[in-house]
């Protein structure tokens, strides 16, 4: 059944996690994550990994603020750490967000995808590598094409995926590229995808 | 997709560029890497690792196009420009003290931290006492630091960071401009040695001062960062630094007590000395 648990070493057996939440996100950002991520309760079983488009020179003022706000812990995400659940981790201004197979975060400065760095694309790429069908994307308001393709491979991989509805996007680009090229499992209003997370996270539990 | 195939595929395609060619990628950290290969391969319009694999081993032209995907070449003068005003506040009046000193840039890429370092240094007057050796694996990029020019339209970005780095001058004033390239002077270039070396397998390099190892490690996995950083260990003078990336940590490796932040986030670190006549 789940393959991925199967593969993980033993240090995160003793807090496996079981999925992972991505979300992608630009123009509009800061809004829509706070609509979101207050709604997770501290005990969320889940790792939530967040590419928010950022200017480079960008310091850890996003995750400060939201992390005041939050239940779960928010943090910049840091090179080599290994990811939790019940904790949030944006991509630092400028640098490419990666998700390694044992569970651990990575850093890149390769230039630019889809002019972005960071960019949705690599973190949701990396995570279908690393947790396949286990992966739950999420695309929000943004301005641009990042994103799509990752969620594309997340719907090929048997993840689940989520597209913020773009007709209350602030920016509808980035949500509509993504529903160009898969059919959405969701498609929500900002104020509906926190309450979905936490139901869907019950769900899955009761599955177990 | 079948992962646990993919990365036996991966494993193997790596340990066929080592055996065949020399250069170790087998402990980089493998989401970024794969990216890349996955770029060459679509690039080339191949299907699977196990062709590429088979391309790299059969066809050197191939594997020198791979070699490429796979280094990194982002870099620009005075990158982070706040670690060279720490450099210029903190380390130089240290270093000043020293008759002699040596520098090294470890996967120093196309030069441009190594021109901003020796600015740095005959702006403090030290240039003329300073060996900078300055390292890649890459030939492609090491020629390229050694014609040290860059296109005009770096200018703007370059000189932005020197003055937010603390420089008094213009960068101007180390360039000649010859059509669409601004060369850096040759008064700079005469204590630079470029040459080869590879962080995952070769070694030690001398007692150096300072070690510039910027935004290197993040590429490697754990294993392959502690053998790099005992590697600098080796190869540091007694209270030596080392200045790193600045995402980039002795955090999370076993060196940590060995070395200490000159200033928190600064990324920039001294050797811890224990002995109590220094």
């Amino acid at each position: 059944m789940n393959q991925s648990l199967t593969h993980l070493p033993e240090e995160a057996s003793e807090s496996p996690c079981a999925k992972v939440v991505l979300i992608g996100v630009s123009t509009g950002g800061l809004k829509a994550l706070c609509a979101i991520l207050p709604a997770l309760p501290a005990d969320f079983p889940w790792p939530v990994l967040i590419v928010q488009h950022q200017h480079p020179d960008a310091d850890d003022y996003l995750a400060q603020l939201l992390n005041e706000q939050c239940q779960i812990k928010i943090k910049q995400s840091d090179e080599k750490e290994r990811i939790r659940p019940g904790t949030g981790y944006l991509a630092p201004a400028n640098y490419h967000l990666l998700l390694e197979e044992d569970l651990t975060l990575s850093l890149s400065l390769d230039p630019p995808v889809n002019f972005s760095r960071p960019a949705v694309d690599v973190l949701f790429e990396s995570a279908v590598d690393a947790m396949g069908q286990n992966c739950i994307g999420i695309i929000l308001t943004g301005a641009n094409k990042d994103g799509a393709k990752g969620l594309a491979e997340i719907n090929h991989a048997g993840g689940t995926t989520v597209v913020q509805n773009p007709a209350q996007a602030v920016a509808t680009a980035m949500p509509l590229a993504a529903m160009a090229l898969i059919t959405p499992d969701h498609i929500l209003n900002l104020q509906e995808i926190g309450s979905w997370l936490v139901e869907h996270a019950k769900t899955h539990k009761e599955e177990i | 997709m079948d992962r646990e195939a993919t990365t036996i595929e991966i494993d193997l395609l790596l340990e066929a560029i080592f055996r065949k060619y020399g250069y170790d990628f087998r402990d980089y950290a493998r989401a970024s890497l794969k990216r890349r290969l996955r770029h060459r391969m679509s690039q080339e319009k191949i299907q699977s690792y196990s062709e590429m694999q088979h391309n790299l081993l059969y066809n050197t032209a191939f594997f020198d196009r791979l070699l490429e995907s796979l280094s990194v070449s982002v870099t620009e003068m005075f990158r982070d420009p706040n670690v060279y005003r720490i450099l210029r506040e903190s380390v130089i009046p240290i270093l000043n003290k020293r008759p002699l000193l040596k520098v090294w840039h470890a996967g120093c890429c196309t030069g441009e931290e190594v021109y901003s370092m020796a600015i740095l240094l005959h702006e403090a007057d030290l240039l003329n006492r300073t060996q900078i050796y300055a390292t890649d694996f890459n030939q492609k990029s090491l020629n390229s630091a050694k014609k040290s020019c860059f296109h005009k339209s770096k200018i703007r970005n370059f000189s932005e960071n020197y003055q937010h780095s603390g420089g008094t001058n213009s960068l101007l004033d180390y360039v000649t401009m010859q059509g669409d390239y601004a060369y850096i002077a040759d008064s700079l270039k005469t204590q630079i040695l470029f040459t080869d070396h590879n962080l995952a397998t070769d070694w030690a390099f001398g007692e150096m001062d300072l070690i510039f190892c910027r935004n290197v490690l993040i590429y490697f996995n754990k294993t392959l960062q502690s053998r790099v950083v005992k590697l600098f260990q080796e190869s540091l003078a007694p209270a030596g630094f080392i200045c790193l990336g600045h995402k980039e940590t002795l955090e999370f490796l076993d060196s940590e007590d060995k070395f200490k932040e000159i200033e928190s986030n600064s990324r920039i670190y001294k050797v811890k000395q224990y002995q109590v006549n220094q």
